[in-house]
């Protein structure tokens, strides 16, 4: 009769530990998910920003046709590849990212943009969805890691295994420009 | 990494629970002397904790913002400043975007509040947020914030309202005592005997009712000091750039005025202890707050922005004895973010950035800004009703 306690109270015990960690696993799989989504709406600010910013430089800068056309190319590519994974989808954002920059590098070469209400405010706008993605991605990786951490680490890892948690894709910068300047200078 | 303050928790939780027994032991003392019953003084004790902690808990943070006349601002407001606290909160995974609030007040300073993260609030003073710059901006908001996701708001808040109770039971507690002995109106049964005793109960209260302000105080400054470190330290992992708050600790440090609207309660709240005696520096000790130059000291020494590298720091400058608890450093690097410090073209400079939040300041006393073509800025109060002003510059009208 006490070996039959005992059993039980193994096994309760064991689906408990077994119960907990699942659970960890999924808030953690949900964090994931979450940051995802949060670089998900900063990407998508920029792509909206872009158009306007285009509009409003389009009239000073006649002679950097070649500038602004990259941008707007990268922009769509980037929009393109939008539902692919992570790690195509960072080299797409990091080539956007470094036309952006190049962009914002030549306006140092007119005052009169400089002046312009309209685009310091749009300026101020970039700068700050620039800080976000990088900022959102952070957040992201940092979650990734953990998630990472938890499915492949004993005992987590056995749970893991048996309720078919994967490993989840980084989102990293595979531009080297990008990486020495992750926020836009405007310098 | 982000929730692991736990132990640091645990660590402030033991010492609450020593302010919470100092509490008992002060009702305990009054029960026993007033009453003859300890239980009476006990349960008064806890009644003025308990009324006192509700009114803290749910109207806190809105007595503390309008003490402070804190004004709510929207985004059109001031977008910059909107901007970096959500990008704080982005890099600090809080759920909730906190409301962000300016105090019309030149001295420099910046306090968050709000008892849980997704109530949270961070409000700073103009003169603050026209002495900074866009990565310092950063560094203080993140600190602002890692105080809300590291839940130090509702802790200190707790704890003040504990030491106000403590406070007030020994203060009332200790002029009843001696007014009860010298007139000799004590209760009337006891009076029969053992007067040398009495006395020596009167004296051990007495003392106590003197020193348990002083203990509690000192655990509460214990508390508030850790926490500031913490935040430091969230505030480098977060932006990755331990320089824009050191840079701005540093401005912060060379301050000279004091905030009028703070009170001894509220001074763990803020960025920097706002009760430094006038004239002084900020950087000179302070109680609630650790040394501002130790804390640059500590972020410059940092090799990377992880919890880790401040943790070495912090080693350094304390001859080996560590801030952060073990089991939240992560043994991985976080490298610095390369940022190139008020180089940043477009960015206001430190007057156009007055200029900006004194417009701000005005929008929100509800003022009416009149740019004129003379160059002239028209601040129509509220109260004006006439539907055309003259501009005392140059004499154009204007239409209101």
């Amino acid at each position: 009769m006490v070996a039959v306690y005992i059993i039980i109270g193994v096994v309760v015990v064991l689906l408990i530990i077994f119960l907990v960690l699942y659970n960890g696993l999924v808030r953690l799989r949900n964090q994931v998910k979450n940051s995802w989504a949060q670089i998900d709406v900063q990407l998508k600010r920029r792509y909206d920003l872009i158009p306007n910013l285009m509009e409003t430089v389009k009239g000073y800068m006649k002679h950097e046709r070649e500038t602004l056309e990259a941008v707007t190319k990268a922009r769509n590519l980037a929009q393109q590849v939008s539902s692919a994974g992570a790690g195509e989808r960072a080299k797409a954002e990091g080539e956007l990212s470094s036309a952006l920059s190049r962009l914002l590098a030549v306006v140092e070469r007119y005052p009169d943009l400089k002046a312009n209400q309209n685009f310091l405010a749009l300026q101020e706008e970039l700068t700050s969805t620039e800080n976000k993605i990088s900022f959102s991605r952070q957040f992201y990786n940092d979650s990734v890691l953990r998630y990472n951490n938890q499915t492949q680490m004993v005992p987590s890892n056995i749970v893991a295994g048996m309720t078919g948690f994967k490993a989840s894709e980084f989102f990293e910068v595979t531009v080297a420009a990008e990486r020495e300047a992750p926020k836009v200078s405007f310098t | 990494m982000w929730e692991q303050i736990r132990s640091n928790q645990i660590r402030s939780v033991v010492l609450t629970i020593g302010m919470g027994a100092l509490l008992i032991l002060i009702g305990y003392l009054l029960g026993l002397y007033f009453f003859d019953s300890a239980i009476v003084g006990l349960v008064i004790a806890i009644l003025v904790w308990t009324v006192l902690s509700l009114v803290g808990y749910f109207q806190g943070d809105s007595i503390l913002l309008s003490m402070s006349r804190a004004k709510k601002i929207k985004r059109d407001d001031h977008p910059r400043l909107y901007n970096v606290v959500e990008e704080m909160k982005i890099a600090s995974g809080l759920e909730k975007m906190p409301n962000i609030y300016i105090i019309d007040d030149p001295a420099l300073n910046a306090f968050a509040t709000g008892r849980d993260p997704n109530r949270a609030s961070v409000a700073i003073t103009s003169g603050l947020l026209q002495k900074l710059n866009r990565d310092e901006l950063q560094g203080v908001i993140a600190h602002e914030i890692s105080h809300i996701k590291n839940r130090d708001v509702l802790l200190m808040a707790m704890c003040s309202i504990l030491l106000g109770t403590i406070v007030i039971l020994a203060w009332y507690g200790s002029r009843f005592l001696i007014f009860g002995s010298m007139t000799g109106s004590r209760r009337s049964s006891s009076s029969g005997g053992g007067g040398g005793a009495q006395l020596i109960i009167l004296v051990v209260a007495l003392v106590f009712m003197i020193l348990a302000p002083i203990v509690a105080q000192l655990i509460y400054f214990a508390i508030s000091r850790k926490r500031e470190y913490l935040a430091d330290a969230s505030a480098a992992l977060y932006t990755r750039y331990p320089e824009g708050l050191a840079s701005a600790l540093e401005k912060l440090g060379t301050s000279t005025g004091q905030l009028k609207s703070a009170n001894k309660a509220t001074a763990p709240m803020y960025i920097i202890n706002p009760f430094r005696k006038k004239g002084m520096k900020a950087s000179d000790l302070s109680s609630t707050h650790p040394p501002i130059s130790e804390r640059i000291r500590i972020l410059r020494a940092m090799a990377g922005a992880s919890f880790n590298d401040y943790d070495q720091a912090y080693r350094k400058a304390h001859r080996g004895e560590g801030v952060i608890p073990a089991a939240s450093i992560a043994a991985e690097t976080v490298p610095i973010a390369t940022i190139n410090l008020e180089g940043e073209a477009g960015e206001p400079n430190e007057i156009q950035r007055a200029r900006e939040t004194s417009d701000v300041m005005w929008r929100l006393s509800n003022y009416n800004t009149i740019t004129c073509d003379c160059g002239a800025k028209l601040r129509v109060p509220p109260k004006f009703k006439e539907p055309i002003i003259k501009c005392p510059h140059c004499g154009r009208t204007h239409q209101v």
